[in-house]
């Protein structure tokens, strides 16, 4: 335990969205503010849902293990449908303030752009979703302690550390693609990423079977990933333009019609 | 503010404090920048003196907001339709996006300090357990002890401290408000050198012992002298005269994190909630009702075409004058001091300013946003204390997006209003009801999720 496995876990778990938020987020400060914004419509989700799932508890019966852990589960269904719908909320909320910003300037440009919202609003929900998932754990891997002394899995904090990187990504993935498919109106598509994401909660009520969690998990990641790709306008050209540093549009970070 | 008059005289701009309602100026881009600019209304609390030494009003500043209106707009992220202070046909797209940008700018400047002292606060919580220990020594502003068995009877003592330390602080800034009247500036400036001694050499001295002791590092004395002894001097250099903008700002969260800290030690648990709570209101209060003493204050000051107490306040900007040697910028803050505390005596201070001259072209200047020194103290202290009970960074974070959400909603809302504005009742109250939320409803669900590792 202690700093090693703190420091490690903490890279696992934040470093890709960290590296994310310094190279894209940092430098624009509206990105910034869209960040933090939809950290806050994560939190409000949470809120209701804990609220929701609080009361059940209470009117039920506390020394029923199973009735406890069947709340539980539904409570975690009613999380996810929540943050799906405060995403969605956070969506119209976002196109009524460009849409105002638009009719105020009587011009064309916006200063953000839908997509950029989009990927922005998802690592906010990603960098909130994460942070309270894992930052208890990662504290407690700080102080003086045995991993699994009553016969629980060895690997409790890397597989959480690896758990919430998935979570992360997975929810800006989910922000590019539900964006988009809100903005073609393409309900299928948001369907499947609500589905998509009840599929990784439900896939975590097998834990401490990692293996059955975590790979399918990563799986949907990848999957995920390529989808979110190709709706924010990438292919395969895109791609190798990128990777071989031909690429004018990118090396310039200046948009201009080819 | 005279220097603020002549360096906006060759921009069109509008009264101050007219504030806000004449939509009718020709404004331009530059306009919605310089304008926020003006005359600062910060909302100033006066903060009762928490240890004798000190019988200069304490005063809290409120906050000044200076944002570029239509910024606002785009910071907030849905101002949209609002409005900028009035649609100016003149303001073309790119204008409008520059704008925009510029008040995204002036809060992310506004969000940087205010997480870097709560930050700080909350690094020291959570390592130095000096400031979390109960102790039965309480301030003089909270007579009533909170030790009681029965829970109505806490209550009540809680609210009864709340009570007196409330009307502490409005009797300091009615005391406050008429020293300005009467023009007594070497009082108040006496009081404000007095407060920030205080601050920068004993609470820092005793930080630094505190730190020594949670690390168990033996330091000689004249070490420590030689290092508080520097660190004072540059301090008060800093806040009371000239120095560079960035040091300025350290020394401005860094006593901003220690008052915060005492706050957070000597308050009763309770009564520093009840605390918040009734600062926030009271805050709306004087700063918005006609009769409050801050607005008062502000229109006196606008009268006299002065700065309003620049001390105490945080600048994130530095002002460029033309050909000006000593800009109205009201970089300096002063000491600040909640209440208690300290004695934090905010005293208008003329005279401190910081100046830059630019060459006469360059008119472009980022004014900044300002912020009073109070406003950070309250929410670090919030967020401290949620750090403080419990072990739980669940509500710490919560608190802390909370908070810097209702900073942005209240900027947004600058740029909407153009006058001065509370700073603390929208995030207070955001912070308070996601801290008790997150206690009490999130905990045990996150808790019962980790236990058996299921992820939402």
């Amino acid at each position: 335990m202690t700093a090693a496995v703190f420091f490690g876990c903490t890279f696992i778990a934040f470093g890709p969205a960290i590296a994310l938020f310094l190279f894209t987020i940092a430098r624009e400060p509206l990105r910034v503010i869209f960040l933090i914004a939809g950290a806050f419509f994560w939190l409000v989700s949470l809120l209701l849902s804990s609220l929701v799932w609080f009361i059940s508890v209470q009117i039920s019966n506390k020394d029923s293990a199973a009735q406890q852990k069947g709340l539980l589960i539904f409570g975690v269904v009613l999380s996810v449908l929540l943050q799906e719908t405060f995403r969605f909320a956070y969506y119209k909320l976002l196109k009524k303030a460009n849409e105002g910003l638009l009719t105020l300037s009587q011009e064309e440009t916006m200063p953000i752009s839908i997509r950029q919202l989009a990927y922005v609003s998802g690592l906010g929900f990603g960098f909130m979703s994460g942070a309270f998932s894992v930052v208890n754990i990662l504290a407690d891997s700080v102080g003086p302690g045995t991993v699994g002394i009553h016969g629980d899995s060895q690997h409790y904090f890397l597989s959480s550390a690896f758990m919430t990187m998935a979570i992360i990504l997975l929810h800006m993935f989910w922000g590019v693609v539900f964006f988009d498919a809100c903005e073609k109106q393409r309900w299928w598509a948001v369907a499947a990423v609500v589905i998509s994401h009840l599929i990784v909660s439900c896939l975590t009520f097998q834990n401490p079977e990692y293996v059955a969690s975590l790979v399918p998990t990563y799986v949907i990641l990848f999957l995920m990933g390529v989808w979110a790709f190709y709706s924010a306008g990438g292919s395969l050209r895109n791609l190798k333009l990128c990777l071989t540093c031909k690429d004018k549009d990118f090396l310039l970070a200046n948009h201009r019609p080819r | 503010m005279t220097s603020d008059n002549h360096r906006v005289t060759s921009l069109p701009c509008r009264a101050a404090m007219n504030a806000s309602d004449s939509d009718d100026d020709s404004y331009n881009e530059r306009t919605a920048l310089v304008q926020s600019e003006n005359p600062v209304v910060p909302s100033y609390r006066p903060e009762p003196d928490l240890n004798p030494p000190s019988d200069t009003p304490p005063k809290r500043s409120g906050v000044t907001r200076r944002a570029g209106p239509a910024a606002m707009d785009g910071g907030g992220g849905g101002g949209g339709g609002g409005s900028v202070g009035g649609s100016d046909q003149d303001v073309d797209a790119d204008d409008e996006e520059l704008t925009l940008k510029y008040g995204a700018k002036h809060v992310i400047m506004l969000f940087i300090p205010v997480t870097l002292c709560m930050v700080v606060v909350v690094a020291t919580i959570k390592s130095v357990s000096f400031y979390t220990e109960k102790t039965d020594q309480q301030l003089i502003y909270t007579p009533f002890t909170e030790n009681t068995p029965s829970v109505g009877r806490r209550l009540l003592n809680s609210v009864l401290n709340t009570i007196i330390m409330i009307s502490v602080i409005v009797v300091m800034t009615i005391f406050l408000v008429v020293l300005y009247k009467y023009r007594c500036y070497k009082f108040i400036h006496g009081w404000l050198i007095l407060s920030s001694l205080m601050l920068l050499f004993w609470f820092s001295f005793m930080y630094l012992g505190e730190v020594f002791k949670t690390y168990n590092l033996a330091v000689d004395y004249p070490t420590v002298g030689v290092i508080i002894w520097n660190f004072g001097a540059v301090g008060m250099i800093c806040i009371h005269w000239k120095g560079p903008l960035q040091l300025q700002q350290a020394y401005l969260i860094l006593i901003s994190a220690l008052m915060a800290l005492v706050f957070i030690k000597y308050l009763p648990e309770w009564s520093a909630w009840v605390i918040l709570g009734a600062i926030s209101v009271y805050d709306l209060v004087a700063v918005l009702s006609p009769k409050g003493p801050l607005r008062m204050l502000v229109e006196t000051a606008q009268e006299r075409n002065e700065p309003i107490f620049p001390a105490l306040i945080y600048s994130s900007a530095m002002m460029w004058t033309v050909g000006m040697a000593s800009p109205a910028d009201a970089q300096r803050s002063g000491h600040e001091t909640d209440e208690e505390a300290e004695q934090s005596s905010r005293g208008a201070e003329p005279e401190g300013r910081q100046s830059r001259s630019i060459p006469e072209d360059d008119l472009e200047e980022d004014r900044g946003v300002k912020l009073g020194l109070g406003d950070f103290i309250f929410y670090s202290v919030l967020v401290g204390k949620a750090a403080a009970t419990g072990g739980d960074w669940n509500t710490t974070l919560a608190c802390f997006v909370a908070i810097l959400i209702g900073l942005c909603l209240t900027l947004l809302l600058l740029a909407i209003f153009k006058k001065a504005l509370p700073a603390l009742p929208i995030s207070i109250t955001f912070g308070l009801v996601f801290y008790f939320s997150t206690d009490f409803l999130v905990q045990p669900f996150m808790d019962n999720l980790a236990a058996h590792q299921f992820y939402i």
